[in-house]
């Protein structure tokens, strides 16, 4: 069953391409750019550059800056020094710009953070409502569409607790890619999920993947990064240490950090 | 034995579902489990029916069979009983019945309060009832209902003008009640937000604002309105005294509820606003689509219960000299025709006052009931 479904999904997955994506075009440029929290210095001289469509994932221990780090990036935390760009506009207290961003840019949660006093269609369709000034039985539709597209539309007018961990996140995600962002950010989208639902999730997001969406990821999920990462990044006291592709990454980690981090993971 | 019992009990798990023992259902099956299911429960059922058997009989009596509702006066009423005082005297709450409700009110005008009743019980039905349809309209009328009532009751434009020293009784607990309560919520919610707010100037007006009303009994800011404000008045401005109470008894109930929503808006996880504005909502539409709903439902419990003290603390305007129905009734029992009957007027206004708060703290559990069924 699943088999099928999946070959369906990919036949019609190229008509939905969300947006032409011109290979090697920046979206995301990050230049010497510190965090502080009080007195804290959390993200030390970050400096990176994505491209469009580019697959990065991001991984470090607990407390290296990873979330901190992403979530800069649509703004749900400040940066104090450096700049950054998201599709051409520079992130800065401009309250205009950021919503204008942060209608790009998708992020899902480790906690899923989905609405619980509306359904699920409510839920995906709210953003295209109020943000996107979409008619409603317009907005369903493309909400609808997208739930199609992460396999739970027979959920649609259900209410997030009453769904498992693994639909919420599904939904989580619907919720995002229903903006036709140009960037997705996920934060553990799997660290709070039984073991058994975390493929369910994996699967959306290599699906997602393949329609050529530019992706950010923090996640300790080591097969997907090898799987579908174009870059993987390793993160450790607030600053990037080591980036590669993700077989040399993997096989031949030059830094001394990133070995110890990497035996630590695999050990488990 | 054991054995076989235990032996017994294994072979049931083969068995279909049976209906329960005779003894969990029916009627003496609950009166089993809920009164008498041990020694205690027992000795506290038994003493509530004997309580319930001494206090109502002769309550019953004293309220409805022998009571009078037929009289002119006192006098009469009481000669109309076996024993004199011997039951109440509902004739006299009948002959003042229309300055219970209407106050002062001119006679030949009352039918102004009585639309502004019936109006007053469509918008309430139009706020409360969801499934109305064509709500929209409902809620626009909802919201042009105080303007209506506004004109209707004091007049102008056309009709007739009426002090609002003329206003009294059941009809004045209802304009301050539903002024307090209407427009107290929303004052509530910009307090609790701006209490909130990461901007340090408008933080700390509402938290002096909130500080102060609630530290200032309600006695003290009703004789601020009727003596004080005309000193922060231009000379020379009349300032109705009862739009001064309204304001009054808004700002207080305003700042209690500043306080339950922000309880409520605490309980709201800082994820909801991360998704929130990831989703590029702006602050205003986070709050009135997100964060509100959630923060307000959790709130039910504390915002009724402060619009019930609030709906009971319009009593308190007789200090000022207004006359709501306790007022009226203390006044009527200095006629000299009808004194001495205590009693019954008491028993009439806090049965109204009951009536009112009860229908709201049914109203507030059904909500919540309703909701919590929602997800
Ligand atoms: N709002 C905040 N205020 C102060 N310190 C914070 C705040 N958020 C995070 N920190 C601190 O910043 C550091 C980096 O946090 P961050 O959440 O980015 O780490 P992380 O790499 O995502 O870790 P994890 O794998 O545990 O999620 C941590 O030491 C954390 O305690
Ligand atoms: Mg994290």
């Amino acid at each position: 069953m699943p088999e099928k479904r999946k070959h369906k999904k990919k036949s019609s997955s190229k008509k939905r391409l969300p947006r032409k994506i011109e290979k090697s075009k920046t979206i995301i440029e990050i230049s010497e750019m510190h965090k502080w929290f009080g007195s804290f210095h959390v993200l030390k001289d970050i400096n990176l550059r994505i491209s469009a469509g580019e697959k990065i994932v991001i991984c470090g221990p607990s407390g290296s800056g990873k979330s901190t780090l992403i979530r800069c990036i649509n703004r749900l935390e400040e940066h104090q020094r450096g700049q950054i760009f998201v599709d051409g506009m520079e992130l800065t207290d401009d309250l205009k710009g950021i919503e204008l961003v942060r209608s790009e840019v998708g992020m899902v949660f480790q906690q899923f953070n989905l609405f619980p006093h509306l359904t699920v269609l409510e839920n995906c369709s709210l953003a295209l409502v109020w943000v996107r000034n979409l008619p409603k039985s317009e907005a369903e539709d493309i909400a609808l569409k997208y739930l199609e597209r992460v396999k739970i539309p027979e959920q649609a007018q259900k209410y997030p607790g009453q769904l498992s961990g693994g639909q919420q996140q599904r939904v989580a995600i619907a919720r995002s890619l229903c903006m036709n962002p140009k960037i997705m950010l996920f934060d553990e989208p799997t660290s709070a999920l039984d073991p058994e639902m975390i493929k369910e999730v994996l699967d959306v997001m290599i699906e997602l993947a393949e329609t050529g969406m530019t992706m950010l990821v923090v996640t300790h999920e080591m097969g997907f990064a090898t799987a579908v990462a174009d870059r993987v990044i390793f993160m450790d006291d607030g600053q990037i240490i080591e980036q590669n592709n993700p077989k040399d990454f993997f096989e031949k980690p030059k830094h001394k950090r990133t070995k110890l981090f990497l035996s630590q993971i695999l050990a488990h | 034995m054991n054995d076989k019992d235990g032996q017994n009990k294994m072979n049931n798990i083969d068995h279909q579902s049976l209906t329960p023992p005779r003894s969990e259902i029916g009627l003496l099956g609950w009166l089993r489990k809920n009164l008498f299911s041990s020694l205690s429960n027992t000795i506290l059922t038994v003493a509530a029916i004997g309580f319930l058997l001494w206090l109502l009989p002769p309550l019953f009596e004293w309220a409805i069979l022998d009571s009078i509702w037929m009289a002119d006066s006192r006098k009469e009423c009481w000669a109309k009983m076996e024993v004199p005082e011997g039951a109440a005297c509902w004739a006299f709450i009948k002959d003042r019945l229309g300055l219970f409700v209407y106050g002062f009110y001119p006679m030949d005008q009352r039918w102004r309060v009585d639309l502004s009743f019936i109006l007053l019980i469509c918008a309430i039905f139009c706020v409360l009832y969801e499934k109305l349809p064509g709500r929209k309209f409902g809620l626009m009328f909802a919201i042009a209902f105080p303007f209506i009532t506004g004109w209707l009751l004091i007049g102008g434009f056309g009709l007739e003008l009426i002090e609002t020293d003329k206003f009294g009784g059941i009809m004045l607990t209802l304009i301050i009640g539903v002024t307090g309560i209407s427009f107290s919520l929303p004052i509530g919610i910009i307090l609790a937000l701006g209490r909130r707010s990461n901007m340090p100037v408008l933080k700390s007006l509402c938290v002096m604002f909130i500080e102060f009303i609630r530290g200032v009994p309600l006695i003290a800011l009703l004789f601020i309105a009727s003596t004080m404000l005309n000193f922060f008045l231009p000379p020379g401005t009349q300032f109705d005294l009862l739009m001064r109470v309204l304001i009054m008894v808004t700002l207080f109930s305003a700042a209690y509820i500043a306080e339950v929503v922000r309880g409520g808006l605490q309980g709201i996880p800082t994820g909801q606003y991360e998704a929130a504005d990831a989703l590029g909502l702006t602050y205003f539409k986070a709050h009135w689509l997100i964060i509100l709903p959630q923060a307000l439902k959790i709130s039910i419990p504390g915002i009724v219960n402060t619009f019930i003290g609030l709906y009971k603390d319009t009593t308190l305007v007789i200090i000022i000299g207004l006359l709501d129905p306790l007022g009226i009734g203390r006044a009527s029992l200095s006629d000299a025709v009808w004194a001495g009957l205590a009693k019954e007027v008491y028993l009439f206004v806090a049965i109204f006052f009951f009536v009112c708060c009860f229908a709201m703290s049914r109203y507030s559990l059904w909500l919540e009931k309703r909701l919590s069924t929602e997800n």
